[in-house]
C-alpha cells in the first residue's frame, strides 16, 4: 500500500472509530450484564438503605436485658426511647446488649454506602485538582509527583490507621482516612491523561486562540478523564466500604455507637464460637456489598474504558 | 548491571525521604501537643518536659525533623511509652510471626494462583475461565475477616482439622508451628490469588497470541511444555511485578488477619499501638513496613534481568 493510502485509511477509522463510540457509550454500558447485575444489586441496598425504618426493624441503639444474646428468629421484648416495652421478633437474633441485629445491620447499610460514596468523591476530588496541577503546571509536576510516590509506599491501610488514630475515628476523618491513600492512584490517572489529551488538536486549537489555561483545563480536558474517573470512583468507593469495616472491626474506626457492619462484628467477635451469626450476618452484607460495586465496576471499565480493560 | 543497581538504589532514596516526612508530618499536624500525645496518656508534666526537650519542640520543624531523622538513621525509632521498650526492640521480638505468615500466605498464593492462571488462559473463554474470573472478584470482595471467621467456624469449630487461633513459635517444633499459621496463610492468600490469577490469565494469554507459541506447537512440543517453557516463562515479569504490588495488601491484610487469629506478630502490634495511640510505635511500624514494601519492590525490579533476558541494565 502507498503511503498517502495508508493514511486516508487510517483517518478514515478513526472517524468512524469515534463516532460509532460517541453513538453507543450509554447503550453499551446498559447492554452490559455485569453492570446490570452490579447497578441493580446496588439500587436494592439503596432502596433498603433509605427504607430502614419501615423494614420492621427498631432504632438500632434500642436494647433490652432480658432479650440478650437470642438466636436468629427468636422473639423477645425491647424497650423504646419512651420507656414502653414491645414484642419484637428478632430476625437475626440479638447481641450481648440484648440489641436487634437485624435492624442495625439494616441501618449499617446506610454508613457503609454513605462512607464508600463520600470517601470515593473526597479521593476523586483530591486527585482531579492535583492530576490536573501536575499534568499542566509542569514545574510543580516533579515535586508533587514524588509526594505521590511516597504515599503510595505506605500501605493503604497504614495510613488509613495512623490518620484515625491521630485525629480519633469520626464520619468525617474516617472518610478522610479512607480517601488519603486513593488520592495519588487518581492524581496519576488524571495526570496521564492530562498529558495525552493536551496533545490533541482540538486543544491546540483553543490554546491558538487564546484561551485561558484554566478554562481549557475546565471545558477541554476534564470532560474527556469523566469516564475512566467514574471506574476508577467504583472501585475507590467499594475497596472505601472494606477499609470502614475493617477500621471499625480493628475497633480504630467510627465509633461504636453508630451501627456499622465492622463495629457489629467487632462486638459480636467475643462471643463467636457460641453465636457465630452476629459475624455473619454483616459479613454477608458487606460481601455482597463490595462485591455488587466491584462487578458494577468491571463491567463500566469493560464498557466505558476499553483501553484498560485490555491492560487487565 | 551494576551501575543498574546502583541507580536503583539511589533512586528508592527520595521515596523513603518522603515516606518519612510523612510519617514525621502525621503527628505534627494532628491537633495537640506532640510531645503530649508522645509521651501518652498517664505521662506527667516532667516527662512531657523532658520529650519536648529531646525533640526540639520548641526549635522550628525543620530543626525538628533533623533531629528526628537523624535519629532514625542511627536506627532509633524512639521508645514506646505503651511497652516501656525500644520500638526497634519490639519489632525484633514480634517479627518472627509477621514474617512466617507472609512467607506462608505468598507460597500457597503463588503454587495455587499460577497454574489456575495458565490454565484459565489455555482454555480461555471456557467454564474454567469464567469460574476463576467469577472467584477472582468474589476474592477481592469478601473481607479478610469475614473470610477468617467462615474459615474458623468450618475447619476449626466443625471439623476439628486445625487449631481456632494462637501461634506457636518454630522453636517449640515444626509442626504445631505450621498447623497454627496453616488457617491464617490460606485466608490471607485468597485475595492473593485472586490478584495473581488475574495477571497470569492475563499475560499468558497476551503471549499465547505470539508466533513464538505457533512455531512452538508446530515442531510438535508437547502442549505443556508450550505452556510452562513458552507461554508462562514469556509471561513472568508482569506475574512477579504484581506479586510485588500485592506485598502492600499483604501487609494491610497481616494486620487483620494477626488481630482476628490473635497471633502476637507486627499486625497486631499496630493494631494495640493505635488503641493505645502510642505514636513512636505506629510510627516506627509505619516506617518498618513502608521499608520492606519499597525493597520488596526493588528486588521486582532487579529480577526481571533473570526473567528476560532481553531486559539488560
Amino acid at each position: 500500500m502507498s503511503l498517502p493510502d495508508l493514511k486516508h485509511y487510517e483517518a478514515l477509522s478513526v472517524e468512524a472509530g469515534s463516532v460509532v463510540r460517541q453513538e453507543s457509550a450509554w447503550q453499551r454500558v446498559r447492554g452490559n450484564g455485569a453492570v446490570r447485575f452490579g447497578a441493580v444489586a446496588l439500587a436494592v441496598l439503596l432502596a433498603v438503605a433509605f427504607a430502614a425504618p419501615w423494614l420492621g426493624t427498631v432504632d438500632p441503639s434500642l436494647f433490652d436485658a432480658g432479650s440478650r444474646d437470642l438466636l436468629p428468629g427468636a422473639s423477645g421484648e425491647i424497650t423504646t426511647l419512651e420507656g414502653e416495652t414491645i414484642r419484637h421478633t428478632f430476625l437475626m437474633g440479638s447481641d450481648s446488649y440484648g440489641r436487634d441485629i437485624y435492624s442495625r445491620v439494616i441501618y449499617g447499610t446506610r454508613v457503609s454506602l454513605a462512607v464508600g460514596t463520600c470517601a470515593a468523591l473526597v479521593a476523586l476530588a483530591f486527585g482531579i485538582a492535583l492530576g490536573l496541577t501536575s499534568g499542566y503546571l509542569r514545574w510543580l509536576d516533579g515535586v508533587l509527583m514524588r509526594i505521590m510516590d511516597g504515599v503510595m509506599a505506605i500501605p493503604a491501610i497504614l495510613i488509613a490507621i495512623a490518620l484515625v488514630a491521630a485525629w480519633r475515628g469520626s464520619l468525617p476523618t474516617v472518610i478522610i482516612a479512607i480517601a488519603v491513600p486513593e488520592i495519588p492512584r487518581v492524581t496519576r490517572l488524571v495526570r496521564s491523561l492530562v498529558l495525552t489529551i493536551r496533545e490533541e488538536p482540538y486543544v491546540e486549537a483553543a490554546l491558538a486562540l487564546g484561551t485561558p489555561t484554566w478554562k481549557i483545563m475546565l471545558s477541554h480536558i476534564l470532560p474527556n478523564t469523566v469516564a475512566p474517573l467514574v471506574v476508577q470512583g467504583t472501585f475507590i468507593c467499594a475497596s472505601g466500604i472494606l477499609v470502614e469495616a475493617i477500621l471499625s472491626f480493628l475497633g480504630v474506626g467510627l465509633p461504636p455507637d453508630i451501627p456499622t457492619w465492622g463495629n457489629i462484628m467487632a462486638e459480636g467477635r467475643v462471643q463467636f464460637i457460641e453465636f457465630p451469626h452476629n459475624v455473619f450476618f454483616p459479613g454477608i452484607f458487606l460481601a455482597v456489598t463490595v462485591l455488587a460495586v466491584n462487578i458494577l465496576g468491571d463491567g463500566l471499565r469493560d464498557t466505558l474504558d476499553p483501553k484498560m480493560a485490555k491492560r487487565v | 548491571m551494576y551501575a543498574f543497581l546502583a541507580r536503583r538504589l539511589l533512586a528508592t532514596i527520595p521515596v523513603l525521604a518522603i515516606v518519612a516526612v510523612l510519617v514525621f508530618l502525621m503527628l505534627r499536624l494532628t491537633p495537640g501537643d506532640p510531645a503530649a500525645i508522645l509521651a501518652g496518656d498517664a505521662a506527667n508534666t516532667e516527662q512531657i518536659a523532658q520529650i519536648r526537650a529531646g525533640l526540639g519542640l520548641d526549635r522550628p520543624i525543620v530543626v525538628q525533623f533533623g533531629i528526628w531523622a537523624g535519629k532514625l538513621l542511627s536506627g532509633d525509632l524512639g521508645e514506646s511509652f505503651y511497652y516501656k521498650q525500644q520500638v526497634t526492640a519490639l519489632i525484633a521480638q514480634r517479627i518472627e510471626p509477621t514474617l512466617s505468615l507472609a512467607a506462608l500466605t505468598i507460597v500457597i498464593a503463588v503454587l495455587v494462583s499460577v497454574p489456575l492462571g495458565v490454565l484459565a488462559a489455555w482454555r480461555f473463554g471456557s467454564a474454567f475461565d469464567r469460574l476463576l474470573m467469577g472467584f477472582s472478584v468474589m476474592g477481592f470482595s469478601v473481607p479478610v475477616f469475614v473470610l477468617a471467621y467462615i474459615l474458623i467456624w468450618l475447619v476449626s469449630l466443625k471439623l476439628g482439622w486445625l487449631p481456632v487461633q494462637g501461634y506457636q513459635r518454630l522453636a517449640d517444633g515444626f509442626w504445631p508451628y505450621l498447623r497454627h499459621l496453616l488457617l491464617p496463610s490460606i485466608t490471607l492468600s485468597i485475595v492473593y490469588v485472586a490478584l495473581i490469577a488475574r495477571v497470569t490469565r492475563a499475560s499468558v494469554l497476551e503471549s499465547l497470541g505470539e508466533d513464538y507459541i505457533r512455531t512452538a506447537r508446530a515442531k510438535g512440543l508437547p502442549e505443556a511444555r508450550v505452556l510452562v517453557r513458552h507461554a508462562l516463562a514469556n509471561a513472568a515479569v508482569p506475574i512477579v511485578t504484581v506479586i510485588g504490588i500485592g506485598i502492600a495488601l499483604l501487609i494491610g491484610g497481616v494486620v487483620v488477619t494477626e488481630s482476628v487469629y490473635a497471633i502476637p506478630g507486627l499486625g497486631r502490634l499496630t493494631v494495640d499501638a493505635v488503641l493505645a495511640r502510642d505514636f513512636p510505635t505506629i510510627q516506627g511500624l509505619i516506617l518498618f513496613f513502608s521499608f520492606v514494601y519499597v525493597l520488596i519492590n526493588l528486588l521486582v525490579d532487579l529480577s526481571y534481568v533473570l526473567l528476560d533476558p532481553r531486559i539488560r541494565y
